[in-house]
C-alpha cells in the first residue's frame, strides 16, 4: 500500500505547510488570500493581468479584485465591456501572445456565454498545435451556493469543466489552499478553472499572509493541483469532498466522532487532474466512502469519483460508495436551499447506512 | 458640445456621447473598385493605386492560390484529403490579406482561408494537416504569426483582439488582421470582438468575406443592414467595403486600415463583396439552393481575369512572365500533390501528449494502456503479451 507523503494530515481546516508556524499570525479570510494571491502574482510576473466585470476600481463584486488597479494600474488589472465570451476569448489572444491572463466571471452561471470559448479554445487550443500554443489563462469563477443568492448566482457547475480535456479544475476550501492554489493556477501552464466557494469568501483561518507569500515564492509550498489533501485522519469510512463541501464534511466527521465513529476527511483541491492515490489509499484502509458535494448527483464529478472508487478498491470495500450529493433539480431559490445543500445530517444518514451491521 | 444648442433647457442627451463625425465611419456608397470587371483603372481620391511592381507580385501570388484551390479540390476527388473548403474566386481577398501584412503582424484566418496562409508563407503541406485529417493543426503558429484556421465561426476574433491588446500593452506596433465570412457576422463573438477591439482601441482589422453564402442560406437571411460595413459604426469604428474580386482595390484599402491601425487609429472593419464559386465544400450540393445563372454572373468578375487584362493592358505582364508565374504555381501545386500523395504515419502516442504540459496520471494510464493494446495487435501471437492481457483483463 503506498503512504501518501504528499498528504499532510491536519485536524480541522487549516493544513500545515513545509515551512514552520511563526509567532506573527493574523486572521486573513478566503477572499483577503485570494486577493493578496493575485497581487502577489502581479507583483511578481508582469505579464500577469486581471480582467473581467466591475473588477477595477469597484474591486470585484466579492471584492477579490480590491485596490489591485490602483497598486498595479488600469493596464494591468481593468474592466471589459460586460461580454463573458468577449472576456474569455480576449484571454486567449493575450495567452497566445506572452500575457497570463486571470479573468473572472462574475457568479457560475454567468460563465456560460464563455462556454464556447473555454471548451473549443481554452481547452484545445494547446493539444490542437501540439503544444506550441499554451495558454497560461486562470479563470476565476466565484462558484455554488450556501449564501441566499438568487437564480443564476449558485451554480456548481463543476462538472462541464471536470468533464473537458484539457483543463485543470481548482476548488480549494481552506485560507491557505486559496492563496497557495491560486499562485499555483497562475503559474500553470496550463488553463485553469478555479472555483471560488462563495460561502466561504468570509471564512477566517490564522495565517500571516506575508509568510505564505515567502512560502511560495520560495518554492517550498507543496504542489497542490492533482493532490488531495486528508483534511482529518480516521479509521472507519472516508468523506470524499471538495471545494464547498469540505467544512460540512469535516462538521459530520466531528459530530460522527461524538457518536464514536472515527471518519477521515479528504479534501480533493484538485478535481483535475484527480488524486486517484490518496483517495485509494485512505477508501482501501477505512473500506468504507462517501462523496460529498453540491451539484446534482446525475453525471456528476461525485459520480466518477464513485466510480474510481469501486474500480480501485473493490475489494477493500465493506459497503457500496454512496452520495450526498445536491438534488437533481436547478439550484433552488435562496428560502429553498438549505433543503437541497448537503447537511451533516444528511451526511451522518449516508455514514449510518454504510452496512455497519453485515 | 449639445449646450450651445439647447442653452437653457436641460436635454436628455446631456451626457450621452456626441455623434461627432458619424459620417466618417460609414463605408462608401458603393464598394471601392479600383479596377474594374474589364482591367480598366477606376481612380478613386481616397485610395490610391498600388504600384505595378506590387500589383504585378500579388498577382503573381493570385495565380498560385487558385492553382492550391484546384489542386486541393483534386486532390479530395481522389481521396487524398477528407474535405476542402475552396476560396475559389476570392483568391484576390486571400492574397491581400496576407500581403498587407508586415512580418510582426498577425493573421487570424477561417477554414476556407488556406490560401491566405499560404500566402503569407506557411508550408502548404502543414497547412493541408487539417484537412487531410492527420491532426487538428498542422503549423507553428509563432513561426509565420498565423493562428490555427478558425472552424467555428467568429471565435478567433476574439483572440485577434487579444493578441492585439497584448501587444499594444507591452508598446508594440503588430497589427492582427481577422478574417471571417458573412455567415460569421451573425454570431454572437463577431460583436463581442469589435465592441472589445473598440473599446480597448486595438490594432484590428477585421476582414469579412462577403461571398454571399454561408453554406446554403444567403445573406439576405442573415441581415438586412444596409452593409456588413456599416456594422462598424454602431462599435464607433470606420466600416468600409471594397470590391472583394479587385485586387488592386483590395491591396489599397486594407493596407489603409493597416496603416491606420499601425499608426494608433485602432480596429477598423473592410468587408469585400466577393462571390463563392464552387460549394461551401466538396460535400455540398450547390445547386439545391442557388440557380447555376447566379454563378455565372460572377464569372465575368473574376478576381485573375481582371487583373491579367490590366497589367497586360499596360505592358506589365510579358508571355515569359506569364509563363513563368505559372510554372512557379504549378511547382506548388506538384509539392501538394507529392505530399498528400504520401501518407504521413500519425503517432497515436500523440493523442496523450499535448493536452496538458505535462500528462496527469490518468493519462498516463491510458496511453499506457492504448500502447498495451497496440503492442497486442502488433505480436497476437505471442502468448507473454496475450496472456498478462488476460490477466489485466480479469483483474
Amino acid at each position: 500500500m503506498t503512504q501518501t507523503t504528499e498528504a499532510p494530515v491536519a485536524d480541522g481546516i487549516g493544513q500545515p505547510d513545509a515551512t514552520p508556524a511563526r509567532a506573527a499570525t493574523t486572521t486573513s479570510t478566503f477572499a483577503m488570500a485570494l486577493n493578496a494571491a493575485l497581487a502577489d502574482a502581479m507583483e511578481a510576473d508582469p505579464a500577469v493581468l486581471m480582467f473581467g466585470e466591475d473588477v477595477g476600481p469597484l474591486g470585484g463584486v466579492f471584492r477579490i479584485t480590491d485596490g489591485l488597479t490602483a497598486r498595479f494600474g488600469e493596464e494591468r488589472c481593468f474592466d471589459t465591456p460586460l461580454a463573458e465570451a468577449g472576456i474569455m476569448g480576449m484571454a486567449v489572444g493575450m495567452a497566445m501572445n506572452g500575457m497570463r491572463p486571470v479573468v473572472e466571471m462574475q457568479f457560475d452561471a454567468f460563465a456560460y456565454p464563455a462556454f464556447e470559448q473555454v471548451v473549443s479554445h481554452v481547452a484545445k487550443m494547446p493539444n490542437r498545435t501540439k503544444g506550441k500554443v499554451r495558454l497560461p489563462i486562470v479563470i476565476r469563477i466565484p462558484y455554488a451556493g450556501g449564501i441566499g443568492g438568487v437564480e443564476h448566482h449558485c451554480d456548481s457547475s463543476e462538472a462541464y469543466y471536470a468533464h473537458t480535456p484539457g483543463l485543470t479544475v481548482l476548488a480549494p476550501a481552506t485560507v491557505r489552499d486559496a492563496y497557495f492554489m491560486l499562485r499555483e493556477a497562475i503559474a500553470s501552464p496550463d488553463p485553469v478553472v478555479f472555483l471560488e466557494p462563495k460561502k466561504l469568501y468570509w471564512s477566517k483561518e490564522e495565517v500571516d499572509l506575508a509568510e505564505l507569500r515567502r512560502t511560495f515564492d520560495d518554492g517550498e509550498a507543496p504542489r497542490r493541483i492533482g493532490r488531495a489533501v486528508v483534511a482529518r485522519a480516521g479509521t472507519d469510512a472516508t468523506l470524499i469532498s471538495y471545494g464547498p463541501s469540505v467544512p460540512t464534511a469535516l462538521a459530520a466527521a466531528a459530530a460522527a466522532a461524538e457518536e464514536g465513529r472515527s471518519i477521515e476527511v479528504i479534501d480533493l483541491r484538485s478535481i483535475v487532474p484527480f488524486d486517484d492515490e490518496t483517495v485509494t489509499e485512505s477508501v482501501r484502509r477505512t473500506g468504507r466512502a462517501v462523496v460529498v458535494a453540491e451539484a446534482p448527483g446525475f453525471a456528476s464529478v461525485a459520480s466518477e469519483i464513485v466510480a474510481r472508487v469501486q474500480e480501485r478498491c473493490f475489494h477493500s470495500l465493506a459497503a457500496p460508495v454512496l452520495r450526498v450529493t445536491g438534488f437533481d433539480i436547478p439550484f433552488p431559490s435562496p428560502k429553498l436551499e438549505h433543503f437541497y445543500l448537503p447537511s451533516v445530517d444528511r451526511i451522518l444518514d449516508a455514514v449510518d447506512a454504510l452496512q455497519w451491521e453485515d | 458640445m449639445s449646450t450651445a444648442t439647447n442653452e437653457g433647457r436641460e436635454s436628455v442627451l446631456d451626457g450621452v456621447r456626441t455623434p461627432t463625425a458619424d459620417s466618417a465611419l460609414l463605408p462608401s456608397a458603393h464598394p471601392v473598385q479600383l479596377v474594374d470587371p474589364e482591367g480598366r483603372h477606376t481612380p478613386d481620391d481616397r485610395y490610391p493605386l498600388p504600384s505595378g511592381e506590387d500589383l504585378l507580385g500579388a498577382y503573381g501570388r493570385l495565380v498560385s492560390g487558385r492553382r492550391i484551390n484546384d489542386q486541393a479540390n483534386a486532390l479530395v476527388r481522389q481521396g487524398r484529403m477528407a474535405v476542402y473548403p475552396s476560396s475559389h474566386g476570392q483568391e484576390a481577398c486571400q492574397v491581400a490579406a496576407a500581403t498587407v501584412l508586415g512580418d510582426e503582424d498577425w493573421l487570424f484566418p477561417t477554414y476556407r482561408d488556406t490560401v491566405a496562409v499560404v500566402t503569407r508563407g506557411v508550408d502548404p503541406l502543414e497547412v493541408f494537416t487539417l484537412l487531410r485529417g492527420d491532426w487538428h493543426s498542422g503549423y507553428d503558429p509563432y513561426e509565420h504569426k498565423v493562428a490555427t484556421q478558425a472552424t467555428p465561426l467568429a471565435t478567433q476574433l476574439l483572440h485577434a483582439v487579444g493578441v492585439a491588446h497584448a501587444a499594444k500593452l507591452r508598446g508594440e506596433s503588430t497589427v492582427v488582421l481577422a478574417m471571417c465570412g458573412d455567415g460569421a457576422t451573425s454570431e454572437g463573438d463577431f460583436h463581442e470582438a469589435l465592441n472589445f477591439a473598440a473599446v480597448f482601441h486595438v490594432p484590428v482589422v477585421f476582414f469579412i468575406q462577403n461571398n454571399e453564402f454561408a453554406i446554403s442560406v444567403p445573406l439576405t437571411s442573415q441581415t438586412v443592414a444596409p452593409s456588413l460595413a456599416h456594422k462598424a459604426i454602431g462599435y464607433g469604428m470606420p466600416g468600409e467595403r471594397v470590391d472583394g474580386n479587385d485586387l488592386a482595390a483590395l491591396l489599397s484599402v486594407l493596407g489603409s486600415a493597416v496603416s491606420r491601425a499601425r499608426d494608433g487609429g485602432g480596429p477598423s472593419l473592410v468587408e469585400a463583396h466577393t462571390y463563392r464559386m464552387q460549394a461551401h465544400t466538396n460535400a455540398d450540393d450547390a445547386t439545391r439552393y442557388r440557380s447555376a445563372d447566379d454563378v455565372e454572373r460572377w464569372i465575368p468578375k473574376d478576381p485573375l481575369v481582371r487583373m491579367r487584362t490590366y497589367l497586360k493592358g499596360l505592358e506589365l505582364l510579358s508571355d515569359e512572365a506569364e509563363t513563368d508565374l505559372a510554372a512557379a504555381a504549378d511547382t506548388i501545386a506538384a509539392t501538394i500533390r507529392k505530399g498528400l500523395n504520401t501518407d504521413v504515419e500519425v503517432n497515436p502516442a500523440d493523442l496523450f501528449e499535448y493536452v496538458y504540459a505535462e500528462k496527469t496520471t490518468q493519462l498516463r494510464e491510458q496511453a499506457e494502456q492504448l500502447r498495451e493494446e497496440l503492442a497486442r495487435d502488433a505480436a497476437p501471437a505471442d502468448p507473454a503479451v496475450t496472456g498478462s492481457a488476460t490477466k489485466e483483463n480479469q483483474r
